[in-house]
């Protein structure tokens, strides 16, 4: 089932310095540096973000539809992300927001907080109740971390939640509800996601566990955002009803998803080394019992994403603010018979073993024994120079054939010392490499 | 083919926060061989389990693994106090943990219950006063 990859998360070659911040900062040590420029494995990728975070150069990017894919239908849905109210001073009403897309030319809108609320109620009612099910369930909101989960854990794949996310959802069902209203056919009806990350973007184009793609484009929230905030101080009165309550919109901070549960019993991780952390403790039954996992690869949640503009923990603060005054929920799951099937994935999960060093097991053990005699001879030192996140990961580069041993520049220089007959090699490392014994010790005294 | 994968850790005693570097070490290898995941979680849980009862035991000792192509062998030394009843020690909920473990979160004596349930096979080696070695078998199933 694993199709042609695509990640939204891309590389401004022109930015590049070829720096090594970048390497040290993926968690799936996704990325390596070579001819001066970062390069991205792409099947290791699960388009967390973090790398177009740390880049000093500005040279990591989130790829985004435009604006002007809208021409290319007759009618437009925005899908707002609940993270999206979080962006904005003093906002009362999601109600303005939601006026203020209508202006900026869509025909209608969508909230993604409502279709969450219709899955926080499918779980309630249905999921939590049927026993046989494997538990803690892990939640599938969150695109990156299910990436994650199919890469490294596959022995927990059968606890992640069969259901589309939030925005699968409010997609399908925003399409569907909008041809029978104006009597399209659903190819000319454009339904447009506003993103606070790049892994939904990569989600909308190769979905977890669905057969085709419901969105027609992904816009950027902080394009959104930039084209909003003028409209919306000409915006007086909210012309369309927010139809969310508290529990949808409360979906887009870290916690929100398992308090919709109603069940106390529940573990929310952000950021996306803590999912690991867990995902690690979960794998060798660390954790107390549970019913329920909430991931979110951004901290604080889907406010943290990288497409947002306020930091996350201001816009936690707004949307808490926000959802003072809302009904608890807006939405029940009242759909009949096959309906009821809208929710659930197409197929299960796939295993992605891009962590295997050989699918030929004798091979593979082969291998792994000399990554682990060549990771004995290098320095240790993870200092990034050979392009390769740490000693380890440069080893097993080596053993694979995507790097030569000589890339490390202690071992070329044992080589030029070797060849050269003497020590001098030295003058060839950067200082905090150097040996030589007249250097003052730990050299700030003058 | 080496016919297996050895791996060797020095486990620290009393240093509870740095107890399971070898078995996520291990657990590590053995994704990368593409191991199956039943097999990997059932070797980290006894890995584990080992490694924390020499730290809150025995002051620490050594855990060695070995990855065969078809099973994992564990090995766990130590030079702590042993165990005078291993049939008692192997009973649920059985512990002799000290104050400083328990108010951790250890020593709720499922240590070696769990390590005889996940593990294919176990022996426990044990002299009063020299030491215990635990040795344990995973097998791909």
């Amino acid at each position: 089932m694993e199709r042609k990859l695509f990640h939204s998360v891309t590389l401004n070659l022109d930015k590049c310095k070829g720096c090594t911040t970048c390497i040290k900062h993926c968690p799936t040590e996704a990325i390596r540096v070579r001819f001066g420029k970062a390069y991205i494995i792409e099947e290791r990728c699960i388009d967390c973000g973090q790398c177009i975070r740390v880049c000093p150069h500005r040279a990591k990017s989130a790829v985004c539809d435009s604006f002007d894919a809208l021409s290319d239908f007759r009618f437009n849905i925005a899908l707002p992300a609940p993270s999206l109210y979080g962006q904005f001073h003093n906002l009362t009403d999601a109600g303005l927001v939601l006026t203020g897309l209508l202006r900026l030319g869509f025909d209608q809108v969508y909230e993604v907080s409502a279709a969450a609320e219709y899955l926080s109620d499918y779980m309630r009612s249905e999921y939590l109740k049927t026993h046989d099910l494997p538990r803690p369930a892990i939640s599938s909101a969150c695109p990156a971390c299910v990436r994650l989960i199919r890469q490294r854990f596959p022995e927990l794949m059968r606890h992640v939640v069969p259901h589309a996310a939030p925005v699968e959802l409010a997609a399908m069902l925003a399409r569907r509800e909008a041809a029978e209203q104006t009597g399209l056919s659903p190819g000319e009806i454009g339904v447009f996601f506003i993103s606070p990350c790049p892994a939904k973007v990569t989600a909308s184009r190769l979905p977890v566990g669905l057969e085709k793609p419901v969105m027609d484009g992904v816009l950027s929230m902080t394009d959104v955002y930039t084209r909003l905030l003028p409209v919306l101080k000409t915006i007086r009165e909210p012309e369309v009803l927010p139809q969310a309550g508290l529990m949808g919109i409360g979906w887009s901070v870290s916690g929100g998803e398992g308090a919709a549960l109603l069940n106390g019993n529940y573990l929310a991780v952000d950021g996306i080394e803590n999912v690991i952390q867990i995902l690690e403790d979960l794998e060798d039954e660390k954790l107390p019992d549970l019913t329920f996992i909430e991931l979110n690869a951004c901290t604080q949640g889907c406010v943290g994403g990288c497409l947002t503009v306020e930091n996350p923990y201001g816009a936690r603060m707004r949307i808490k603010k926000l959802m003072k005054g809302l009904p608890v929920s807006r939405n029940r799951f009242t759909f009949k018979g096959e309906d009821r099937d809208v929710v659930k994935f197409d197929y299960e999960l796939q295993y992605v073993p891009v962590f295997v060093l050989d699918e030929d097991r004798a091979a593979a053990m082969e291998k792994l024994a000399k990554i682990e005699a060549l990771e004995q001879q290098l320095p240790g030192l993870h200092c990034g120079s050979c392009g390769a996140p740490s000693c380890r990961a440069f080893a097993e580069d080596v053993v694979l054939g995507r790097a030569s041993e000589e890339d490390c520049i202690f071992k070329m220089r044992e080589r030029m010392q070797y060849m050269a007959g003497s020590s001098d090699a030295d003058e060839y490392l950067p200082a905090p490499f150097r040996h030589k014994k007249d250097l003052p010790p730990h050299g700030h005294k003058k | 083919m080496p016919d297996a994968i050895r791996m060797r850790f020095d486990v620290d005693g009393d240093d509870f926060a740095g107890a399971g570097v070898a078995s996520s070490e291990v657990k590590r290898a053995l994704k990368k061989l593409g191991m199956p995941p039943d097999l990997v979680k059932r070797t980290a849980i006894c890995m584990y389990e080992g490694e924390i009862n020499m730290v809150i035991h025995a002051n620490g000792g050594v855990a060695m693994a070995a990855i065969r192509p078809d099973r994992v062998e564990i090995e766990l030394c130590d030079r702590g106090p042993g165990i005078a009843d291993v049939e008692l020690a192997m009973q649920e909920g059985y512990s002799t943990a000290s104050e400083q473990a328990r108010n951790l979160g250890f020593g709720a004596g499922m240590g070696l219950p769990n390590m005889k349930r996940y593990a294919d096979e176990m022996t426990i080696d044990s002299r009063p006063g020299e030491g215990t070695t635990v040795r344990m078998v995973i097998r791909a199933r």
